[in-house]
């Protein structure tokens, strides 16, 4: 058996401002080189950042390899290389065999297109023959639940049809080789058990797939290797348990719980202490929440001394690294310094956030002049996954396409006849 | 449910996974993009099928939730030919080079037209679909290429039209010049193409390109011989048209259906020459922009 994938230095560089902003105008371009000219050669004029660096390793042939990392370690980068998106700026790798990819299910899918002609489109899209999905059309309709609309345009499905006939496509893919980012972010409890389903499968019956999520329990269950990545590098690399643990134990934001110990404390300044933090839905500790129901956030902390008024505080921030909002316990009990052992939950409201990957800074604060005074806190411990199940109760309605923006508020509207 | 149930009802729904074909495996090799572009043939060929789809999917969709629908393919060059014939027929007396005005008119239209989409469909086709030129690998090559047959279709339904006025003059195409017509609608193309190339992968960094388009689009049929003959302008801005290889385009296919003036030779090719470069041209741009396509879109 030889390795599916040997990776050798491969690394990726950005231009920061390539990465910022996505696109200019030929005025700034030339105004750019007008000044450019004007200074000078010398100067370096652009602050470049590497993706990925250096990152070697091999998969064999049949292994289920796990890719772990905050954002931005660079695992997104490295689907992208080894996909063939984009080109590395050095080093190689070489693949053995046809290689799929889930890094989006549903790329391509034209609204307009009824579910039939989507399935061709998007299946040869994903690199199948059309003879290929003609002949597994049925058992691709059948496994997405949809026989009764395939001839209607998928502008008209809800979000649960369109993703699970987009998963549906992408999953009768039959790659030697496939790449798996985050599709667990997407679709419903039901969905997502599912898609590790047939991910177990794929691996059980000899192909390798290299599978990249926050969900570490999932990482845990499929993957008998996992690899850490931390700027652009490989951190660490060897069995799943091991490294999951390391990652969660470094305190590296990943997954909804979080646990401090005296080998591993939170940043304190003495006067309090974090003992952990998670994220609760529907009483227990979830990586994904609704987006229909409440979302709480747990802080365990001790006050261990009376000199400061403290009160908990989180942070939230969108995966793009924005802060989506700061929020304290404005409660009075915390008018006054009060040593103890407290556990607070601060809830998130029902239809407050939109989908996508949210991270949470929790801290202990009390009130300083012109800003909040930290006591404790750790940044990005804890993250969850906000779903939306697609049953056309929430903000989303029977909107199937991309909704921008970081909140998506399920707001009250009034409409008169005039 | 128990814990038995669940794992049935989990055999039961899945579909079986294949057996690993047996055959051995492509290896390919990932590495940093070459510092000469170059085209990958085989490659083409292995995803011709995806150009098919790629061509199918526009065409598909191109009418979609219109009133009108497919009309417009002939509303289009009808209405740009009633306005030409009526401000340059009836008012500016354009020459005509002995043959009905409408009909020279709607004649140069249609190539004009198919190379206006063609040129505007592969130039925004990167960015149309930066959806999949960041989530999946395929040649991007396919993509301009796709937009460039697309409006074939088009022209081939506006060809009702024209033998329609081909009847209503009584005036029939030559033989056996006639066959020679695609040569001219592939010289469009490849024209459109070579732009294509060059301004999608622009487009990608600057989108200035939909912008800027229009304003050329507004010009080139004046300086392509759509409202008049070539052959009824002085000799010396003939040559000078020619470097536009939509004037030999407009003028070849005239004289192919409705058996206008033939094209100078020496003139055609030197169209033919700058269509050519442009092409290449256009091909290397792009595929030296390939592999960051993808980074910056």
């Amino acid at each position: 058996m030889g390795a599916a994938i040997a990776a050798n230095g491969l690394s990726k560089r950005y231009r920061i401002g390539e990465l910022q902003s996505s696109y200019g105008t030929l005025r700034e371009s030339l105004t750019r080189v007008a000044k450019q000219i004007a200074r000078g050669p010398h100067r370096p004029h652009h602050e470049e950042i590497w993706a990925l660096r250096d990152v070697s390793f091999e998969v064999p042939e049949g292994q289920v390899l796990g890719v772990i990392g905050r954002n931005g370690a660079g695992k997104s980068t490295l689907l992208k290389v080894l996909t063939r998106i984009t080109t590395p700026t050095a080093g190689r790798a070489e693949i053995r065999g046809r290689v799929g990819s889930l890094l989006e299910v549903g790329t391509g899918f034209h609204p307009e297109l009824t579910g039939r002609e989507n399935v061709f489109l998007n299946g040869s899209v994903l690199g199948m023959k059309r003879k290929e999905i003609a002949r597994k059309l049925d058992e691709i309709v059948e496994f997405a639940g949809v026989q009764r609309f395939i001839d209607t345009p998928v502008k008209r499905y809800s979000s649960g049809m369109y993703v699970r006939l987009a998963f549906a496509v992408a999953a009768h893919l039959e790659p030697e080789i496939l790449l798996v980012d985050e599709v667990l972010a997407v679709g419903d409890a039901e969905f997502q058990r599912r898609c590790l389903g047939r991910m177990q499968e794929f691996g059980q019956s000899g192909r390798t797939v290299l599978f990249v999520s926050h969900n570490m329990q999932a990482i845990s269950r499929l993957c008998e290797r996992t690899m850490l990545l931390g700027d652009g590098q490989i951190e660490r690399d060897g069995r799943s348990a091991d490294v999951v643990a390391h990652y969660l134990q470094s305190g590296q934001g990943g997954g909804s719980f979080r646990e401090w110990t005296e080998d591993d404390p939170a940043w304190s300044d003495g006067t309090v202490e974090l003992r952990w933090a998670r994220v609760v839905q529907d009483g227990r500790t979830s990586e994904t929440a609704d987006v229909r129901r409440p979302i709480g956030i747990e802080l365990a902390f001790d006050v261990l001394d009376d000199t400061y008024a403290v009160f908990p505080k989180i942070k939230v921030n969108s995966n793009e690294g924005e802060i989506v909002f700061n929020a304290m316990d404005t409660d009075p009990r915390w008018h006054e310094a009060t040593p103890g052992s407290y556990l607070s939950t601060a809830w998130i409201p029902a239809n407050l956030l939109n989908e996508g990957l949210f991270t949470v800074d929790p801290a202990v604060t009390s009130l300083g002049s012109g800003k909040l005074r930290p006591h404790a806190g750790e940044r990005q411990a804890v993250s969850f996954h906000v779903y939306d199940p697609g049953e056309g109760d929430s903000a989303r309605g029977n909107f199937v396409g991309g909704l921008r923006g970081t909140v998506r508020p399920l707001l009250d509207w009034t409409t008169e006849e005039r | 449910m128990t814990e038995t149930e669940v794992k049935a009802r989990r055999a039961a729904e899945r579909a079986p996974v294949a057996e690993r074909p047996s055959r051995q495996a492509p290896t390919f090799v990932i590495r940093p993009a070459p510092r000469w572009p170059h085209l990958d043939f085989a490659e083409l060929l292995h995803y011709r099928e995806l150009l098919g789809t790629f061509v199918w999917r526009d065409i598909k969709v191109r009418y979609k939730q219109t009133f009108l629908g497919v009309a417009w393919a002939l509303l289009v060059p009808v209405f740009t030919a009633a306005v030409y014939v009526v401000v340059f027929g009836k008012f500016a007396k354009f020459p005509s080079g002995l043959k009905p005005y409408p009909l020279l008119v709607f004649a140069g239209l249609l190539p004009m037209q198919c190379f206006s989409s063609a040129l505007n469909g592969s130039s925004v086709s990167l960015v149309a679909n930066s959806a999949l030129v960041t989530k999946v690998y395929f040649p991007r090559v396919l993509l301009p290429l796709a937009a460039v047959l697309v409006p074939v279709v088009d022209f081939a339904l506006g060809m009702l039209v024209l033998v329609g006025l081909m009847v209503k003059y009584r005036n029939w195409p030559k033989f056996p010049e006639f066959f020679l017509a695609p040569a001219f609608v592939l010289l469009a193309l490849v024209t459109a193409l070579g732009a294509g190339f060059l301004l999608s992968a622009l487009n990608t960094r600057y989108r200035d390109v939909p912008y800027a388009i229009p304003v050329f689009m507004q010009v080139l049929p004046f300086v392509s011989a759509v409202p008049y003959a070539l052959n009824e302008v002085p000799l010396k801005w003939q040559w000078i048209l020619s470097i536009n290889p939509i004037s030999t385009v407009v003028t070849g296919w005239r004289w192919c259906v409705i058996g206008g003036a033939p094209p100078n030779p020496q003139m055609a090719l030197l169209s033919v020459g700058v269509a050519l470069l442009l092409l290449l041209g256009g091909l290397a741009f792009f595929r030296a922009s390939e592999p960051r396509f993808a980074d910056t879109i």
